[in-house]
């Protein structure tokens, strides 16, 4: 759901077709009839947008039929807590919201807690304000006819669904989903995958193997450069970035602020004390909190939208680029190039002149006379003509050694950023003052030369006693005094010890359930199924035999099995939290109600910023807590406008905004045109025919391609009508061998509640014959 | 480097040459025979290196041959038990990054106002880049803020990172929050 295997991650999906050889089933629920949907057991088509409805009468139907996993439910997931009774729902809004803010007082959402501050529950799941209840009503509103009418899926595809993936709730099945941006690039994208996360728990599915909900990474390291914390909000392993508040004005304030008292996050102090003798070496002491205070301190939301915003209104000066191109690839993409002409310099790091890098020149439709912008390129070379890890959707981190020298004068990105780093430090080398304080103690030590030497930053990332210069086993044994560093704690003890780098491992030998334990390194600690303690039931036996993942054995007083435990590995089920899997939230159990996210603690339907329809389930059009830019930089439409609805798509032969493949022959050949898909119904009513040019309009821009007309598309019924939808790859640019029009210029820039990921997936359109 | 050994068995399920054309051969039929030589001469003595596919998120094995100082040949790992030696059409072509005419070779500058790029040596962009980031962060760096020390620059942004390795990511982290930036985003937002 919200992904399409067989053409955007096809050798996963070579794993789908083995499991339906052996009697599983593929569901495919998706607006438009793919491949994945050719090989599936059951499709299910869906109006763009509509995912909390289409899972929120999943919810139901489990719930409505017993089809969840009762103990499992029960023991393993916050069901049983107690919410306060300022939680209130009504008419699309959650207690708590502030209208002026578009925001919550999550305060009100608080579950109750007994004196010890653990949390009141009732696990016969009775109480009408535990979790379950309160789910059960939230849910209940979400009937197969209500569903049906918004999300445009027939009422008896639906039930299909519903049916075939709830039997995996039963001891001894497991159902897994697997999404991709179709699922989160929308302004309720975090609250989509909560969906999926709360009918995984309903039906006992996380921790087992087959189970979980997996996430599709559409780039080869876009799990890692997640994990290294290339976003505004974090620093290296999920550990939060300071901000100019006053909670995080210390690092006791930081740690005071960012630890629970419980869980395996507690030990967060650990981990932070460890990156910053990472980053400042011997110059992180006791004595100035370990560095601390020479981290940046943000004080707003510097993602990606607002990004190209602050450039859109001239703050940025300059900017780096490394192999990404947002002329292309970037919501309403029109103005993120028209941005670019703001910054005083430019530098792109890439294989291949971009859109981007060459927004400039005459070709982009600019004129360069009038842009002042210095662009500096530095050509970088491929992946295979350097050596390092990447690291997979499963967190395997995987080793890639080099095969050739860097073609004619292009280098390593690590080469590029170690130059960079030494040279901006020896231009403060011989300053003082309050800008020259934070780059002077960083410590950038890896070798004499001009290449960096990756075993040193191995090490480094993993960590070692900083006395002994030993490498730590793990992030067990970091710690909060400055004795350790570790660069990113939840890869520590991929490189244990002296010339043992795991992520080199190459031995294929299935060590059971597929697990390959020898095979590369995952993180953390080398597991290769999180919170797999769910696998087995409170008592420390596996649910079922067949699905053995991990066990208690009584004779040896600790977990084994088939995978490393997530869980301490001599903690018996009959320890107080013995049976709480859910390590890293502060109560152990998986939360069914989430009072963390922005926009509610329960998934609730809202339309699309632009959408054909009034929110059938409230009076609530927007997801009233995602941020809405006014003005030229984000233009809306309308329905009497854009009556269609669009979404973007990849195709197998294309990659991302096309730089890597539409620059190679043979894939340029296979893919060489922009093409706009419509349903034959559309196509009628529009007078198109299969191949003609069309231009496709959105309330930001316009873009002409042929016409593809098919029947994966077909009208949805929405509420007794008709309402059209299209699709567009997004790949394609006036750059490379195979060229064509960028769907992006059509997409806008509002953001997801929670995340700020753009809502590229469903926005209004018209089309119409060139 | 890492060490394969490949027997001729191994090296003939590498090359194509399966072991269903080795029974065909030996069964006396040599039909096959001119293709299947043709494929050994392709990647006779070249050197074997494993990488992993630099396109999606999957992490299939491909084997990159190398010889006369070019790629000469790739294809799956089939030791890699994630894709068994099977590929899609973008891990196939992998070896065009390396012989596409498109890759750019030197390092190009533009200055302000020009229609065209020139060719500069890396020693000078990376001197000049280095002078600018300190120019634009000397001006706008903000020490502190409302009595916290904050020490950042919200006037410059890094972008992009999801194909690096992640070495580079974690010292492309290390320097952007070395010199105080707030803008660091990569493609995992969009």
């Amino acid at each position: 759901m919200g992904a399409n295997p067989a053409e955007n991650h096809p050798i996963s999906f070579r794993w789908l077709t083995k499991a339906k050889e052996k009697g599983g089933k593929i569901v495919s629920v998706d607006p438009r009839f793919t491949r994945t949907s050719s090989m599936a057991d059951i499709y299910a088509p869906l109006r763009s947008g509509t995912d909390i409805p289409f899972m929120g009468g999943m919810i139901k139907h489990a719930l409505d039929n017993n089809l969840y996993h009762k103990e499992y439910v029960a023991k393993y997931t916050n069901a049983s807590f107690i919410v306060k009774d300022s939680f209130t729902f009504e008419d699309g809004l959650f207690s708590g919201y502030d209208e002026s803010k578009r925001a919550y007082d999550k305060t009100k959402w608080a579950w109750e807690t007994a004196e010890d501050g653990k949390p009141v529950k009732d696990e016969t799941l009775q109480h009408p304000r535990s979790v379950f209840q309160l789910m059960k009503k939230h849910y209940s509103r979400y009937d197969v006819d209500t569903v049906s009418k918004v999300t445009g899926t027939p009422k008896e595809d639906l039930l299909k669904v519903y049916e075939a993936f709830c039997e995996t709730g039963q001891v001894g099945k497991s159902g897994t989903i697997m999404y991709a941006m179709g699922t989160t690039q929308h302004t309720v994208g975090t609250q989509n995958v909560r969906a999926f996360a709360i009918i995984q728990m309903l039906l006992g599915n996380i921790g087992m193997p087959g189970g979980g909900i997996n996430a599709m990474r559409g780039e080869s390291n876009v799990q890692g450069s997640t994990d290294f914390a290339l976003l505004y909000d974090t620093i290296p392993g999920y550990l939060t970035a300071p901000k100019a508040i006053p909670e995080h004005a210390t690092l006791a304030a930081y740690n005071a602020k960012e630890t629970p008292p419980t869980g395996y996050q507690s030990n967060k102090p650990k981990f932070v004390a460890s990156l910053l003798k990472a980053w400042y070496g011997p110059n992180a002491t006791a004595a100035n909190e370990f560095g601390y205070q020479y981290l940046p301190k943000g004080n707003k939301n510097y993602s990606h939208i607002n990004l190209f915003k602050a450039m859109y209104e001239g703050t940025l000066e300059g900017a780096f680029l490394f192999g990404t191109n947002p002329v292309v690839g970037g919501p309403n993409a029109g103005k993120e190039k028209e941005s670019l002409s703001n910054l005083k310099w430019l530098v792109a790091v890439d294989l291949w002149e971009t859109e981007t890098s060459a927004f400039w020149q005459e070709s982009a439709g600019s004129n360069p006379a009038k842009i002042n912008t210095e662009v500096f390129f530095l050509p970088a070379c491929s992946s295979y003509e350097k050596e390092g890890s990447i690291s997979n959707s499963g967190r395997w981190m995987q080793y890639r050694w080099q095969a050739i020298k860097p073609l004619g004068e292009s280098k390593p990105d690590i080469e590029i950023i170690h130059e960079l780093a030494t040279r901006i430090k020896g231009l403060y080398k011989n300053e003082a003052g309050p800008q020259a304080a934070p780059i002077n103690a960083l410590y950038w030590n890896y070798g004499e030369g001009h290449h960096p030497d990756i075993d040193l930053v191995c090490k480094e990332i993993n960590g070692y006693d900083v006395n002994t210069g030993k490498q730590v086993a793990g992030f067990a044994a970091l710690k909060d005094d400055g004795s350790t560093c570790s660069g990113n704690w939840i890869y520590s003890g991929f490189y244990p010890e002296e010339g043992k780098n795991r992520s080199k491992n190459r031995d294929n030998k299935d060590t059971g359930m597929s697990n390959y334990l020898n095979w590369a390194f995952s993180w953390p600690a080398n597991r290769r199924i999180i919170y797999n303690r769910a696998s087995a039931d409170p008592s420390g036996k596996p649910w079922s035999k067949d699905k053995a993942v991990i066990w208690w054995d009584d004779l040896q007083a600790k977990w084994v099995g088939n995978d490393v435990p997530d869980f301490v590995p001599t903690k018996a089920p009959t320890d107080p939290t013995g049976t709480d899997p859910f390590i890293m939230n502060k109560d152990g159990v998986g939360l069914l109600y989430a009072p963390t996210l922005n926009d509610g603690p329960f998934p609730e339907h809202y339309e699309p910023f632009e959408s054909p329809i009034p929110n059938a389930f409230s009076s609530q059009e927007l997801n009233p807590a995602a941020v809405v830019i006014e003005g030229d930089f984000n233009k809306r439409g309308f329905k009497a406008d854009y009556p269609i609805v669009a979404t973007t798509y990849r195709v197998s032969e294309h990659w991302q905004s096309g730089t890597m493949t539409r620059n190679q022959e043979w894939l340029s050949e296979l893919v060489p045109h922009m093409y706009i898909e419509m349903s034959e119904e559309l196509a009628k009513e529009k007078g198109i025919k299969n191949k003609d040019e069309v231009i496709v309009t959105s309330a930001r821009g316009e873009v002409k391609a042929y016409a593809m007309v098919t029947k994966r598309f077909k009208p949805h019924k929405i509420n007794g009508k008709n309402v059209h939808q299209i699709g567009m790859p997004w790949h394609f640019g006036y750059k490379g061998i195979a060229t064509g029009e960028t769907a992006n210029r059509l997409t806008p820039h509002i953001g997801d509640a929670n995340t700020t990921i753009p809502e590229y997936k469903a926005f209004l359109c018209d089309v119409r014959r060139a | 480097m890492v060490e394969i050994n490949l027997n001729r068995r191994q090296f003939l399920k590498l090359s194509g040459a399966t072991a269903a054309t080795l029974a065909v051969v030996e069964l006396g039929f040599d039909t096959k025979k001119a293709h299947a030589a043709t494929k050994e001469f392709k990647i006779a003595k070249s050197t074997v290196t494993p990488t992993i596919c630099c396109f999606c998120g999957v992490g299939c094995g491909i084997l990159v041959h190398t010889k006369d100082n070019t790629v000469v040949y790739t294809e799956g790992d089939p030791d890699n038990p994630i894709n068994e030696g099977k590929l899609c059409s973008k891990g196939t072509t992998i070896r065009q990054l390396y012989t596409s005419e498109k890759r750019v070779k030197k390092p190009l500058y533009r200055a302000p106002g020009s229609n065209k790029w020139v060719e500069k040596d890396w020693e000078w962009m990376y001197e000049t880049i280095a002078k600018r980031v300190k120019e634009t962060r000397d001006k706008t760096f903000v020490a502190t803020e409302n009595g916290l020390t904050v020490n950042k620059t919200e006037a410059i942004a890094s972008l992009g990172g999801a194909a690096l390795d992640n070495e580079e990511c974690y010292l492309l982290a290390k320097m952007m929050r070395g010199l105080g930036v707030t803008y660091l985003e990569h493609q995992a937002r969009i």
